[in-house]
């Protein structure tokens, strides 16, 4: 049974939550229940909730949206005893650039998903989960519209999952075209029907979160690898990555690489064997120059820094960060003022606009960098790009600012050469 | 007892309440944190990013206005990192704020300006082109330069949380986020211009006030608006012996920032072309101008002759003139003319209330009242519409402490969205749509209870009896209507001692003379006698002044000095902005025409008439050091109260109507919302 | 207004679904769907959805332009959206755009004279190991060539 995905898979991947997505009807609950299906849901319901979350603790699971917030404390700070009812979020909004993974496993496994927020439910005494499906995911939508109203057809979900007397109601929700409703809080607000504008932390989604109630939020890869630990056990998950680094993700490779595509690979698995074995390595023999591990808001890597196992820790030590799973690999003829001007154009026009220095900051800096493309650069425009940066660095409402900056700041610092050969032509044109 | 922690800010230690913003606390110390869009009457945004400060301790620089104080706290809000945060907000902030201070109404006013003169650096390194969209004009009253804008948000939580209309939102997103109005292109709402005054920048201005003039080349006068009951203090703008915009962003006297349409706006009355300039007398021919000279022996020999012979004298008094001259005009009827047939237009039933409440303490509540007790009750009124502050004060009782607020009324009103229990009565059943709410009521811990003038005689009685049997402390706001309702009620404008009242005043037909001051009776009403003669005190021809013999031009609230009582009682001062040529002011009047006549009533200078008040008035003892600085309470309670005849009923006005004043103000017309309606629920 | 059965289906299991009295929860997944029969978000979407979720229209308002995919004009029935973001523009993203600007004659968010096609240069959607990627209404097109681009085109204008 050859089944089309996306892209071909390569043998050295993991499969942990992309186990399924070969198989054929991957996406049906026959199928899915052949394929271990329920079994963790099963399991779960006979632990205690405190044994839940400590399971998922000894995983060392951490945020796969692009945070990298340990899961198992996340977990933790939902008050299961609060008076108000918890409800679980899930956030599909993904809409990091160069990141396309959650759209795999609600395409191919669904029901995972399902029983892994089912299992989120048993952990924090949930009964209500919403799913944020970013809009221009319709076809995903309805997908999601099948395998919900065929769970419930079927008694798993509703009043009785399957047969254990544990009542949820799951749904999707719509979004309509926001990078932002991708930050938690954000989409919070858009959940309740309001502009993605993002909150102020205090207080903590976990414990005022939509419509003011106790919530857990994770995305889509989060919820989807928890049957895995709760099947195998956290300790197993673990051990496939590195220390506090536990599990496997889906790596989205892109950009300048023979096979790109979405790969499920260990965490602390070397960058330069993903470029080279797993993607095929550059097209034309070219050289590698740059590399965005984790989606456009990371610090971007010079290709003499890309030689580290991928994990959050060692990205974070280097610098930059694993964030979405987002690897984008650029070769030698990349023109970095090009690139710079397209990431910065990306956030001017996702900034929510609620506060002053990304709102105004992120618009200037595009500006900035649409004149240097167009060949009316400065030399002060090479250390005004970096100054401005880093007035929004840390100085903003959400990490939206931050997301803006840090790549402009590692583009303009590593890779100035880029920008002085502009300003070059510039002058022989003069 | 709160607790108290210790921290240190700038190397100064200081302490304060566990729990309080960081910049309150600072600014308490006189340490100045700016921010743009923290205002410490509305909900918290943390948007601006001006008041970033340094926090041992913590890596990133902190919002002040949303960080709580902690004990050992050690701030920086001088330090280099921080001047280098304000600077680069700043420098953001105008990279598409045009340069419009030559043209722009705010400057001399304006936040932006003050801090970029403190913080911001003396350039700008933006040479890229600035987003532009062309102004807009919302209403007559509102205008939105877009540009301009800073997107503090001042303005949308104004109108939906100060207000409670939401005719403001925010649209779009990024750096083309605009603020909207509620139908597309124009606002429908109260035009109370609160979202003008509240405009840290030129983005909202002034429909009216526009390219007119400078801040700086304005006196502004302090004075009492002289439209509703509520007395709130409007500053008023002048120059060159007009009046060119109000508002009281100063905020002094007890309504804070807030002020209603009329407050703001509804100033322009006092410049109308048919302002009255001459004192006219009726001949064949119509009304001719005659000098004052003139007019006041014509009038003083008239009074003077009819009182010789006993004839019959009926004097109709205003609700909005100060306590000075209500105070004269009854010792004038009562001492100069011999007669107690005084009256005014009376929109509260003020006899049957002070009665009632004899022998009480504490029962009379302040406008403060409202807005700090646990409860208010609103009965048979829409306080949106007929007491626009008493209705900011409740609805900011509910959104600062959680206040219960209860509605009885015969139509919606904008209480309902924040009432905890709404019912709807007719007209005469308030009384027992109160009563069904006894349970929740006997729970509150204290109560306000606000009725209108449907609560009258009987019906009163009952629901001060209510009041007492619910076993919790409760205070009153009798509401009546027009700025000085409670001092002509208290200076004794009232037919007591067998005097007749205003309906029975108009009905007899041998009435000999008829002396009205500031009020418009034969508007609604027709005169019996056709003998009588009839003098009229006013600021324009009315009804009444256009049957009368002699009509004097007054001035107007704006224009004189003197002391009025708002609807709790409280009294305050007036201070004049402007002179009308040609006017003087109703006291001058009487004083003149005592003089004529050779009676003796005393000094007519307002100051001395309060010396008289204050001695002679009960509850009117107060201190005139206190009355410079702010308003003073009232407390009239002496005992039983004789039932007085006439009838009681509310003016009805809206936002959008003065009483007879409405056809004389522009902007009330003007704007699309007038004339207004009752009932209606959120008004938008 | 009414819509049609399946969307009015829709609609009313939408109100259910969100906790007592947070109807407002429905404006936006109410606006996208309504704009899909609707055609735009006209005034009139916009007053029935602020009813049929007890909120004002400004509250409804506030939100149609903060979305990108919520659009006051009509579109074209065949909505091209051609993503330039980093990884498409890695592989010939914005240089398939501006083949796909002179395919059709349009430029960024403007509509065929004959209502049959719109075009725009979108943000990542989602398909950047599969790049260059394209989205025609909800549809998605991977690995596309300025040939596969115009074979798409032409076969959706032949099919009308």
């Amino acid at each position: 049974m050859a089944k089309q995905l996306f892209n071909q898979p390569s043998p050295l991947e993991t499969r942990v939550v992309s186990k399924n997505f070969a198989i054929e009807g991957s996406e049906t609950l026959d199928v899915y229940l052949k394929n271990d299906g329920y079994k963790a849901f099963l399991k779960a319901k006979e632990m205690t909730p405190e044994a839940i979350v400590e399971e998922v603790k000894t995983s060392s699971l951490r945020g796969r949206g692009g945070a990298g917030f340990p899961t198992g404390l996340k977990w933790s700070f939902v008050p299961r005893t609060s008076p108000k009812p918890r409800v679980i979020v899930i956030n599909a909004d993904e809409s990091e650039p160069g990141t396309c993974k959650d759209r795999l496993l609600m395409e191919y496994d669904p029901h995972q998903l399902i029983e892994g927020i089912l299992i989120a439910g048993l952990a924090v005494d949930a009964h209500k989960g919403y799913l944020y499906i970013r809009g221009e995911y319709r076809y995903l939508i309805e997908k999601m519209d099948r395998a919900i109203d065929e769970a419930y057809a079927k008694g798993y979900l509703g009043k009785n999952v399957a047969g254990t007397g544990f009542e949820f109601d799951l749904c999707t929700h719509s979004g309509a075209g926001a990078y932002e409703c991708g930050e938690e809080t954000a989409l919070l607000d858009s959940l309740e029907g309001k502009r993605g504008v993002p909150r102020m932390k205090p207080p903590f989604p976990a414990v005022a979160g939509a419509w003011a109630l106790p919530t857990l939020l994770n995305n889509v890869e989060t919820f989807s690898a928890v049957p895995a630990i709760i099947r195998d056990g956290g300790a197993a998950f673990a051990a496939l990555g590195t220390p506090k680094n536990g599990g496997t993700r889906l790596v989205c490779i892109s950009g300048h690489v023979n096979k790109p595509g979405v790969y499920e690979l260990p965490l602390g698995f070397p960058m330069m064997k993903a470029i080279n074995e797993v993607a095929g390595g550059i097209p034309g023999g070219k050289k590698l120059k740059a590399v965005v591990p984790g989606g456009s808001s990371c610090p971007i890597l010079k290709a003499d820094e890309c030689d580290i196992p991928m994990d959050y820790d060692t990205l974070a030590k280097v610098g930059s960060m694993l964030g979405s799973g987002g690897m984008v690999v650029l070769d030698e003829t990349t023109d970095m003022v090009r690139f710079a001007l397209r990431i910065m154009k990306f956030y001017a026009h996702e900034s929510c606009g609620w506060c002053i220095p990304c709102r105004e900051g992120t618009t200037w800096l595009k500006k900035i960098l649409q004149r240097f493309y167009e060949g009316q650069g400065r030399r002060e425009d090479i250390s005004l790009l970096g100054e401005l940066s880093k007035n929004m660095l840390g100085r903003t409402f959400c990490a939206l600012g931050d997301a803006a900056a840090l790549p402009t700041i590692s583009i303009v610092e590593k890779f100035t050469e880029d920008f002085e050969m502009y300003l070059a032509r510039q002058e022989v044109m003069v | 007892m709160a607790d108290i922690v210790k921290l240190t800010i700038d190397g100064k230690e200081i302490q304060a309440e566990k729990g309080k913003l960081l910049i309150e606390v600072a600014r308490q110390n006189g340490i100045e944190v700016p921010a743009f869009c923290y205002h410490e009457d509305y909900t918290l945004q943390a948007a601006c990013r001006m008041c970033l400060v340094e926090i041992e301790k913590t890596p990133k620089l902190q919002v002040g206005c949303t960080t709580p104080v902690a004990e050992g706290m050690v701030v920086r809000t001088d330090s280099d990192i921080v001047k280098k945060a304000r600077k680069g907000t700043l420098e953001f902030l105008l990279t598409n704020h045009p340069l419009d201070c030559p043209v722009c109404d705010k400057g001399g006013e304006c936040e932006l300006q003050d801090m970029v003169f403190r913080y911001g650096a003396g350039e700008s390194r933006f040479v890229e082109r600035k987003l532009h969209v062309d102004e807009k004009q919302w209403s007559p009253v509102v205008y939105f330069d877009a540009p301009r804008c800073i997107l503090c948000y001042r303005c949308v939580r104004a109108c939906n949380e100060g207000m409670g209309v939401g005719a403001l939102g925010v649209g779009n997103r990024g750096a083309i986020s605009e603020i909207v109005p509620n139908h597309q292109d124009h606002l429908e709402c109260d035009e109370c211009g609160a979202c003008i005054d509240i405009c840290p920048v030129g983005a909202l201005t002034s429909g009216t006030y526009r390219y007119q003039t400078r801040p700086w080349e304005m006196e502004h006068v302090g004075t009492i608006c002289t439209h509703c009951a509520d007395g709130c203090k409007t500053t008023l703008g002048v120059r060159n012996d007009e009046i060119i915009r109000g508002n009281n962003r100063d905020r002094s006297g007890i309504n804070n920032e807030f002020l209603c349409v009329k407050g703001r706006y509804a100033f322009d009355f006092t410049k109308h072309p048919e302002r009255l300039q001459s004192p006219m007398m009726k001949t064949e021919k119509g009304y001719e101008p005659i000098s004052w000279s003139q007019a006041l022996e014509v009038v003083s020999t008239k009074f003077s002759e009819a009182k010789a012979r006993g004839a019959k004298f009926g004097v109709i008094g205003s609700n909005h003139t100060t306590n000075e001259e209500n105070f004269f005009l009854a010792k004038f009827a009562r001492q100069g003319l011999g007669t107690n047939n005084i009256d005014h237009h009376r929109t509260g039933d003020l006899a049957t209330f002070f009665d009632a409440l004899s022998g009480k303490t504490a029962a009379l509540a302040s406008t403060d009242d409202v807005y700090s007790a646990k409860a208010v009750l609103v009965v048979g009124a829409d306080l949106a519409q007929q007491h626009p502050f008493l209705s900011f004060q409740a609805r900011a009782n509910f959104r600062h402490h959680n206040a219960h607020i209860y509605a009885v009324t015969s139509g919606p009103v904008r209480e309902d969205n924040q009432a905890v229990a709404s019912v709807r009565v007719q007209k005469g059943g308030e009384v027992a749509g109160v009563e069904s709410l006894r349970d929740k009521l006997k729970a509150e811990g204290d109560l306000v209870i606000v009725f209108g003038d449907s609560v009258q005689g009987d019906a009163l009685r009952k629901l001060i009896a209510f009041g007492d049997s619910l076993g919790i402390p409760v205070k009153y706001v009798c509401l009546v209507d027009y700025s000085n309702s409670r001092g002509a009620f208290d200076m004794g404008v009232l037919p007591r001692d067998g005097g007749m009242s205003r309906e029975q005043m108009l009905a007899a037909s041998d009435l000999d003379v008829l002396w009205v001051v500031g009020a418009n009776p034969l508007k609604s009403g027709s005169l019996a006698s056709k003998n009588a003669f009839v003098v009229v005190q006013d600021l324009f021809m009315t009804d009444t002044a256009k049957q009368a013999d002699i009509v004097l031009p007054a001035a107007s609230a704006y224009e004189k000095n003197g002391t009025v009582t708002n609807v709790c009682g409280e009294v305050q001062r007036l201070k004049q902005a402007i002179k009308v040529m040609g006017t003087k002011t109703d006291l001058e009047i009487f004083g003149q025409i005592a003089k004529e006549m050779g009676l003796n009533l005393g000094i007519w200078l307002p100051d001395k008439v309060f010396e008289e008040i204050r001695k002679t008035v009960h509850g009117y003892g107060v201190s005139p050091a206190l009355l410079a600085i702010g308003p003073v309470p009232t407390m009239p309670l002496n005992g039983r109260i004789a039932a007085l005849p006439g009838a009681i009923q509310s003016s009805g006005d809206t936002l959008f109507t003065s009483g007879s004043l409405t056809p004389y103000s522009e902007i009330l017309n003007k704007v699309m919302e007038s004339p207004g309606k009752l009932y209606s629920g959120q008004g938008q | 207004m009414t819509f049609s059965p399946q969307l009015e289906e829709r609609f009313a299991k939408m109100l259910t679904r969100y906790p007592e009295g947070r109807t407002r929860s429905a404006v936006v997944p109410m606006l996208i769907y309504g704009q899909d029969e609707v055609g735009a978000v006209t005034k009139e979407l916009i007053e029935e959805i602020a009813r049929r979720c007890k909120v004002t229209p400004l509250q409804v308002d506030e939100v149609v332009g903060y979305y990108s995919m919520l659009h006051r004009k009509p579109q074209g029935k065949f909505h091209v959206q051609v993503c330039t973001n980093i990884s498409c523009q890695l592989v010939g993203g914005e240089e398939l755009y501006e083949h796909a600007k002179k395919k059709l004659g349009l430029g960024h968010k403007e509509t065929s004279a004959d209502g049959l096609f719109s075009l725009e240069e979108v943000e990542c959607m989602g398909a950047c190991s599969w790049a260059p990627a394209v989205e025609i209404n909800y549809d998605f097109h991977h690995f596309v060539t300025p040939e596969k681009l115009d074979q798409l085109i032409d076969g959706l204008r032949k099919a009308h």
